[in-house]
């Protein structure tokens, strides 16, 4: 659409801008002070530079998490982006099965977040959950609270079982929006399925896809109660993701200074990441 | 062929639903017969997980409280992204893109690094424990959900319903209340079942910016397994109950839920 050139448009956002930058630059302020200074915990505090920065950047501890946390989210990405394209591409196009499949699928978008962590860490208890015993009884020695690989496959699973979901929303909404004359034209020039897949609906579902691979990106780096929940970052610290790491320093040890230094690391690498996503969607936009 | 048509769906909702029966059969159990030992079925049913639950006022103090901030901030983050998704939608103006951007990256912003910091902007303007703290904090990531959805519904508006409104005489607010907002009805129901999907499952600010007053219902929750042991089966039927305002609200915008997204830009 061919948009008209007005400055008073920003009367307009004027009202998300005040309430988003109360929001944002007040703490984003704050955390920026703590990030350079020392306290002692008496309320005085000291200029100390970019030593917090320092010391995070050169802690095995921040890039274990560091590691943990991107080995997360690109496992559940790869999991999660194909898994939700072949249930969109298989889920009826029309008649009353359609809402029962939507409503159905988005329930577990719908579950607070605590909820879902403490469903998993019943459901999976090797003694009386139901999927620890189901994969007790046909010989797996599972036990996700002992067992590093276990607690992984564990949080995995309920990652991949809480947001399939959302990327088979957005997918399906792309397939829906298809006009029939492609399938059509397709039908006439004979194409098979792989090529109906390849040359109309993975284009068509593109921009949806690219969305849907933004958000989950952005929220699973962002992750912090289920993992919590379920396995308290254990056993030990092998599930430790970055936010529960930033969570242990800032709320459980009170050391504000590397907590701060943490969280602007920490959301430089979202900005970053997303920043470089965006100007890619965007440039493909314009072709 | 035709039996993988609808046996992939089948199995993945099979597999969504185990979870969640798990949940509701435990919520008929009592804390006993789950800690005692595996059992498919509740052997011995039991309601009284949920008669404890709606007559004990800590308990349906917290649904109330979070339902109330829940509306409270759907409807400023719906109310305050209807002009802008307008703006964004239709009119060219200095910074546009980046503007877009900036409000994006808030959606970002993981809610661990905000904690702390909002609980003392809070406290600071006397907003600690009441709702209109935990909605005004929940429109960080819920406002720029809400631009980003409304304006994928107004792009899909032609332009001609504009200007053909101008030219039969409606002002710009009477256009915009008894014209344009109708059109895009189902956008913004999807904009708000978004908004409240997110601020209902979002917890940790919710539990960071309340203590009495406002108490959501996850830190009731929360607060029962550290006092009283592990209160399983009364856990169970308090994160039931928690399903059903979501699946109210799904219902009604099934046929709309993504298509928003489907129609504007990124």
């Amino acid at each position: 659409m061919n948009k008209t050139v007005n400055q008073k448009a920003w009367f307009f956002v004027l009202p998300v801008v005040i309430l988003v930058a109360f929001n944002a630059l007040i703490p984003l302020m704050t955390v920026v002070n703590y990030s350079v200074q020392e306290t002692f915990g008496d309320n005085t505090f000291f200029w100390s530079g970019v030593r917090w920065f320092e010391q995070i950047l050169q802690s095995d501890r921040f890039w274990a998490s560091l590691g943990r946390q991107l080995f997360f989210t690109f496992t559940i990405l790869a999991i999660e982006v194909p898994l939700g394209v072949a249930i969109a591409l298989t889920m009826p196009k029309k008649g009353p099965w359609v809402s029962v499949c939507l409503v159905l699928m988005a329930l577990p978008l719908l579950i607070p977040w605590n909820v879902v962590g403490a469903m998993w860490n019943i459901f999976a208890l090797p003694d009386i959950g139901l999927l620890g015993k189901l994969l007790n009884s046909i010989g797996f020695d599972y036990n996700y609270t002992r067992q590093t690989g276990d607690a992984w496959f564990t949080l995995i699973l309920m990652d991949v079982w809480h947001w399939t979901s959302l990327v088979v929303l957005l997918a399906y909404a792309g397939l829906v929006s298809i006009p029939d004359a492609y399938y059509q034209a397709a039908l006439i020039d004979g194409a098979s399925k792989w090529k109906i897949f390849r040359f109309i609906q993975l284009p068509k579902m593109k921009r949806v896809l690219t969305i849907a691979i933004l958000l989950r990106f952005m929220d699973s780096f962002n992750i912090y109660t289920e993992p919590v929940v379920l396995t308290g970052g254990g056993p030990g610290n092998s599930t430790t993701l970055l936010s529960i790491d930033l969570v242990k320093i800032a709320l459980g040890q009170f050391d504000l200074g590397p907590a701060a230094a943490m969280s602007l690391i920490y959301f430089l690498i979202i900005l970053l990441t997303s920043w470089i996503f965006y100007t890619l969607m965007m440039r493909n936009e314009e072709q | 062929m035709r039996v993988s048509k609808w046996l992939v769906p089948t199995l993945y909702i099979f597999f969504l639903m185990l979870p969640i029966y798990w949940l509701v059969s435990m919520s008929f159990k009592t804390t006993n017969e789950i800690l005692g030992g595996f059992s498919l079925f509740p052997q011995n049913f039991t309601t009284e997980n949920y008669v404890k639950i709606f007559t004990d006022p800590t308990w349906y103090w917290g649904y109330i409280n979070s339902l109330a901030y829940v509306s409270l901030n759907t409807v400023i983050s719906v109310a305050a992204a209807l002009p802008a998704a307008y703006a964004f939608s239709r009119y060219r103006f200095l910074g546009d893109k980046h503007l877009f951007f900036w409000l994006l990256t808030n959606r970002m912003a993981p809610a661990a690094v905000f904690a702390l910091p909002f609980l003392q902007l809070y406290s600071s303007i006397g907003l600690f424990d009441s709702y209109l703290a935990v909605a005004l904090a929940h429109t960080l990531f819920n406002v720029p959900l809400a631009v980003w959805i409304l304006e994928g519904f107004m792009s899909g508006v032609p332009k001609e319903l504009d200007e053909t409104a101008y030219v039969d005489g409606h002002s710009f607010p009477s256009f915009f209340f008894k014209i344009f907002l109708p059109t895009i009805a189902a956008g913004i129901g999807v904009a708000i079942f978004f908004c409240f999907m997110f601020s209902w499952v979002e917890l940790l600010l919710a539990k960071t910016l309340t203590s009495v007053e406002a108490k959501p219902i996850a830190a009731v929750m929360t607060r029962t397994s550290s006092t009283s042991g592990y209160e399983l089966g009364l856990l169970a039927a308090a994160g039931s109950l928690t399903i059903i305002p979501g699946a109210i609200v799904i219902w009604f915008v099934r046929n709309y839920i993504a298509k928003g997204f489907a129609l504007g830009r990124v």
